[in-house]
């Protein structure tokens, strides 16, 4: 538990260091991973903590993106507060109305109607006019926040910016998971009948689990918009949902550490393996299958394979192992 | 005899062609402890599962105090009181004991929970947490993951995750099931205690078990009802004797 909250803070400290000595490239490259974190973060609630796994994450995620597409002035910059939260309401509402008719299946039948919806809202992006179609749309200006001396437009400054909210929405989801609305999640994981028997709405928690996955998945679509200045279908597609899952399994499904870890591994992996081949994606196929076979609990494993090496008794038949 | 705090009227159940529960009327009430015997595949736990709201009643109805909870779900029956536990040890095995209780406590708390406050920090919760392990014996085994625990520790702690709940109703399925003779003892005292205060429905094999505790006896057989009132009167039941506990007697020693 202590050597978790020492590695964080080591974490936070090299991010906040490094705009100091990074490039422009790297300084950009490790904003867009800090927003895959928190896309990753939100799919871990549903996928590591509540043992839903969804396979049409990113429309809630292209949602939002699109949401400050549409409202994005053309001449001149928006404003965050005002379309951060309405972003964020529409992801909201796009996961509220979706959840409420996926949680009511499980298992593989959860993950086909997660993909199926999530389809749903691709194509209605893709095919129709209201937002640029299979073209995109582009957001002009950085949206900014009219607080004196932050300007998003500044990369450094907009890299801060999203560093506090990764760190913010870490911190919160921490918080949830030890309370006893993350406890119950928790339970239903484990074992849904029980949690039932013992008297817990389960649709109702995993609705909210839902719902509050979306809406950060809406925070991260919304940073994305930011800071390409550039929205298009691709964002809400299955390979998106996908890649944001598989970013969770390298690093460890069910750990907030994990969820950050694999989206730093696995893009710093995609941009090593991109320079060497145009092919890239077998390189990252064979890299993901070695991880998974060495870590079945992925990178967020590591500390605890350590552990067990060392000499200390462990109780027989653990389940974390 | 108080009012029944449940009740259920000509109850059944049918999978497809086979009628599992067939018409079964039988009441609990405050202060009694009701058993329920009958060979295997006799649906006894189907019925278990109408109780509890597991399961829809094809017909029939259940009554839980005032309230008509026929067709209610398994939560919604849960809040209002009704605790089981489960002929097959259903605990949440990467818990520890400790949390498996906690989490049965939190489930009686109304309104919205809490999003950010430590769920450890509930002091009501831990104190149920606490009262209910310590009740069953297993005090010092709170740290303890429920996978680790031994057989009739596990099935203890099915029966303290009931009591965490805070229930009026207890709904026992075969509680005994495969625990050694010392632990049958302590969970048969454990009831005892519990009798006063509770209305329970105890599925049991253990004729012993079942003849030191029950106040009434239902018998059933193929889905009915084949006998049910005081213990004496079924002991003495001819067509009991035959169709159910003398074939007992013939294969046990």
């Amino acid at each position: 538990m202590r050597a978790r909250v020492v590695f964080v803070l080591i974490a936070v400290v090299l991010l906040a260091a490094f705009p100091m000595v990074a490039e422009k490239f790297y300084l950009q490259l490790v904003t867009k991973i800090m927003i895959l974190s928190i896309f990753a973060l939100s799919l871990d609630v549903l996928v590591g903590y509540t043992g839903l796994v969804s396979l049409g994450h990113a429309a809630y995620f292209g949602v939002a993106a699109y949401s400050l597409a549409l409202l994005a002035p053309s001449d001149n910059a928006a404003n965050v507060w005002v379309t951060l939260p309405l972003a964020l309401a529409a992801s909201a509402a796009a996961a509220l109305v979706i959840g409420a008719l996926v949680v009511r299946t499980a298992g593989v039948y959860f993950i086909m109607v997660t993909l199926a919806f999530a389809q749903m809202v691709y194509y209605f992006f893709h095919d129709t006019r209201v937002a640029g179609g299979s073209d995109g749309i582009y957001v002009n200006e950085r949206p900014q926040t009219f607080i004196p001396g932050l300007d998003l437009a500044n990369d450094a400054h907009f890299y801060y910016a999203v560093l506090m909210l990764l760190v913010l929405v870490f911190a919160l989801l921490a918080a949830m998971l030890r309370s006893p609305f993350g406890r119950a999640l928790q339970g239903i994981k484990a074992n849904e009948r029980r949690m039932r028997a013992l008297g817990y709405a389960t649709l109702r928690y995993k609705l909210a689990a839902f719902v509050i996955a979306g809406t950060l998945a809406g925070l991260a679509g919304y940073l994305t918009a930011a800071k390409e200045g550039y929205v298009n279908p691709e964002m809400l597609a299955w390979h998106q949902s996908g890649t944001v899952l598989m970013m969770l399994i390298l690093g460890g499904m069910g750990t907030l550490i994990g969820a950050v870890l694999g989206t730093f591994t696995y893009v710093l992996v995609q941009e090593w393996f991109s320079g060497i081949t145009r092919h890239w994606q077998l390189l990252m196929g064979a890299f993901i299958i070695a991880v998974v076979l060495v870590l079945p609990q992925g990178l967020a494993g590591l500390a605890r394979a350590r552990a067990r090496r060392s000499p200390a008794p462990r109780p027989p038949g653990d389940a974390n192992e | 005899m108080s009012e029944p705090l449940l009740r259920a009227d000509e109850l059944s159940r049918r999978f497809g062609g086979l009628v599992a529960v067939d018409r079964v009327s039988l009441s609990l009430s405050r202060g009694e402890i009701h058993a329920l015997i009958g060979p295997n595949g006799a649906g006894k736990s189907t019925l278990a599962n109408l109780l509890s709201g597991e399961l829809k009643p094809t017909s029939g109805s259940i009554r839980l105090g005032e309230s008509d909870v026929t067709g209610w779900s398994a939560d919604r029956i849960a809040r209002q009181g009704v605790a089981r536990t489960f002929q097959h040890t259903n605990v949440f095995p990467a818990f520890s004991a400790f949390e498996n209780c906690r989490l049965a406590a939190q489930a009686r708390a109304t309104g919205l929970p809490g999003m950010l406050r430590d769920a450890d920090r509930h002091e009501e919760w831990n104190s149920v947490a606490h009262a209910a392990l310590a009740a069953t014996g297993l005090a010092s085994r709170e740290t303890i993951l429920a996978g680790v625990l031994a057989h009739g520790e596990r099935r203890g702690l099915e029966i303290a995750m009931a009591l965490a709940t805070a229930p009026s109703v207890l709904l026992l399925d075969e509680p005994l099931a495969g625990m050694g003779p010392e632990d049958v003892a302590g969970v048969i005292a454990l009831l005892r205690g519990l009798r006063e205060r509770h209305a329970m429905l105890l599925i049991e094999h253990d004729m012993d078990a079942v003849f030191a505790l029950a106040d009434r006896l239902t018998v059933m057989a193929n889905g009915r009802v084949l006998a049910s009132g005081a213990p004496e009167a079924i002991r003495a039941n001819a067509e009991v004797q035959h169709a159910y506990l003398g074939t007992l007697d013939d294969v046990l020693p």
